[in-house]
């Protein structure tokens, strides 16, 4: 199932959907004047596809960026209802507040009994003020930690999935202590004694990703990017002009290959062709199956091999002279 | 010219006047310091003999990483160690200028070779480690050297038994590693964590100014946290905070007073008391006999 007629097109998709457009122009010209175009349609048709596959091969990162916000692409409660046969959410940090920004519970995929959580994006204006577009408040890292210390206790993997452009740069975030909120979270993801697996779905911007993403194994999608800072923002402080953002992009080396290369994350999974927001179902079925592969590779550990494990995968990060 | 321009013009009049309100008058020369806070010429001979705190309103100029170890360590007791570490440039990154360019401005002006020092140390006779950032190197980022030679020193702390203090004073992480410096908040934590299982004493002392990546890491997660006196600390930059709630925030704002009356800090101490107040809770966090 594709989404072909309802996607919201980005700019450097257009010429595609203008061939797509001649072909529908001809199918109508087909029925009105009862000439046979199939096969005209039918070529173009494939060489649509064709120019699609190559288009998205050879994606520049400033593309990806834009796959990675687009606005339908799938969120959490859409891995969930594609990934999961249970799920049963937790809300709130126990301490005066529900962040709907981070969603989380435990869940069953494909027999696997774990703990699932990540941050909510909306897809509508409405679902956005809701989730606050996906920015989380401190007290959205606490339920996490609630939720992270559980599956610890109950002897659960998490499987995280993070799609944020940060953390809320919030005055009641300030006073609600937003920075200690994520370090406490780096610092207690570090004891768990079970595996933790994290895959950047979307935007995994600065320590608001990071803070869901201390894990044993890091995934991205393919058309997803993690960075310190948004390009945006690194453009308008070290360019002083946002506008330079494209040449930031490029700059900071966001996507999964360049980061595969640096070892912050592990694994690139792949997308349909189109971006996860094409196909979210097939989307969804190859992050399950390497969520899957993942979790089988940490069975049978102790508790104590993968802290270590964890520990030493963080400790080795890094670049410098000696 | 049109209103618009007008307004536009006096937007950019009424920025680049904000941004001066704060500078030393280099017309006085090198003899005078303007204070910051009350505007007071100060002779730089009186301000260095009042640890660098203005004598009439008590502002507290932020200070080097040198300076602050002086102050901190019994003379003589400061051993530095990793700073066989050193910078280099992974991504091999450019914005304006090059970051290979940055870092030896950065080690010009500050004469350092990335933003922390740390090692051994005895404060009133008792053994610590230290970790002191200095703001005049890339604006105290946390880049791959920095995370390292944290990690690197409370590993040493916990391998020795050690208690730790780290003085922050950073900007945030460093753009110029990007990924790799949001790393180091990982990596600095889970050094952090093995502190914490180990029962060792961790204390971190915010300094001005303490900003993101650093805030949002090793910076907050001592077992005491302490604010120097007038330091400014926080997670987002107060101007991203006003563009995005489109409100004018509190002037004490982000302050150490306004850390400390929303629960964020333990408590706030003077330049002057920092080393006896260290020492003190050095001394009674060692075990009853």
């Amino acid at each position: 199932m594709t989404n072909d007629n309802k996607v919201q097109i980005l700019d450097f998709e257009k010429p595609i959907y203008t061939i797509q457009d001649k072909i529908e122009e001809l199918r109508q010209t087909s029925i009105d004047t009862n000439i046979n175009y199939d096969s005209e349609i039918e070529k173009l048709e494939e060489q649509t596809k064709a120019y699609r596959k190559e288009l998205y091969q050879n994606l520049e990162p400033y593309q990806k960026l834009q796959i990675a916000r687009h606005p339908q692409r799938p969120n959490f409660t859409d891995y969930v209802n594609y990934m999961c046969e249970d799920f049963i959410e937790f809300h709130g940090d126990r301490h005066g507040f529900d962040d709907k920004a981070i969603s989380g519970g435990i869940a069953s995929i494909e027999g696997h009994h774990v703990m699932l959580i990540g941050t909510m994006k909306g897809k509508t204006t409405k679902e956005n003020l809701e989730y606050n577009f996906g920015m989380p408040q401190p007290q959205g890292y606490r339920k996490a930690l609630r939720l992270f210390e559980h599956a610890d206790r109950f002897d659960l993997p998490i499987i995280t999935l993070v799609d944020t452009m940060g953390a809320y740069p919030g005055m009641k975030a300030e006073e609600a202590n937003q920075g200690e909120a994520i370090a406490v979270n780096l610092k207690e993801m570090a004891k768990l004694g079970v595996p933790v697996i994290a895959t950047i779905t979307g935007e995994g911007c600065s320590g608001g990703a990071l803070g869901l993403a201390v894990a044993n194994k890091v995934l991205i999608l393919e058309h997803a990017y993690y960075t310190v800072i948004s390009p945006e923002g690194c453009a308008s402080i070290l360019w002083k002009d946002a506008s330079m953002a494209k040449v930031a992009t490029n700059a900071l080396k966001i996507t999964g290959d360049d980061l595969l290369k640096l070892g912050v994350v592990d694994e690139v999974v792949k997308e349909p062709v189109g971006g996860a927001h094409y196909n979210p179902k097939e989307m969804a079925e190859n992050l399950k199956s390497a969520l899957i592969k993942s979790l089988d590779e940490y069975k049978g550990m102790t508790s104590d091999e993968l802290r270590k494990h964890r520990y030493s995968k963080f400790r080795s990060m890094g670049v410098f002279a000696s | 010219m049109t209103l618009t321009d007008w307004f536009n013009k006096r937007k950019i009049q009424q920025i680049a006047a904000r941004d001066n309100d704060v500078h030393i008058d280099d017309s006085i020369g090198k003899l005078w310091t303007l204070c910051y806070n009350c505007s007071s010429q100060l002779p730089k001979k009186d301000l260095e003999n009042n640890l660098n705190v203005c004598p009439n309103c008590d502002y507290h100029f932020r200070i080097g990483a040198r300076e602050r170890i002086k102050l901190i360590a019994d003379e003589g007791t400061f051993k530095e160690m990793y700073d066989n570490i050193v910078p280099c440039d992974p991504l091999e990154f450019v914005d304006t200028q090059s970051y290979k360019k940055r870092q030896q401005q950065a080690k010009d002006k500050s004469g350092l070779d990335d933003a922390v020092i740390v090692g051994t140390c005895k404060i009133d006779n008792q053994d610590a480690v230290i970790a002191v950032m200095d703001f005049d190197y890339m604006g105290g980022s946390m880049g791959s050297v920095v995370g390292e030679r944290i990690t690197k020193i409370l590993e040493y702390a916990l391998e020795n038994k050690l208690p730790s203090i780290v003085f922050t004073s950073s900007g945030g992480a460093r753009m110029q590693e990007s990924a790799l410096s949001l790393m180091q908040m990982a990596k600095t934590s889970c050094a952090v964590a093995k502190l914490n299982e180990a029962k060792l004493l961790y204390i971190t002392v915010l300094c001005e100014p303490t900003f993101g990546g650093v805030t949002a890491s090793f910076g907050t997660i001592g077992d005491i946290i302490i604010a120097e006196k007038g330091a400014r600390i926080g997670f987002a930059g107060r101007r991203v905070i006003e563009q995005t709630i489109r409100q004018k925030l509190p002037a004490d704002f982000q302050t150490a007073e306004y850390l400390l009356k929303y629960g964020q800090i333990d408590f706030i101490v003077e330049r002057k008391h920092m080393k006896e107040k260290l020492s003190k809770l050095i001394f009674l966090h060692t075990k009853n006999k």
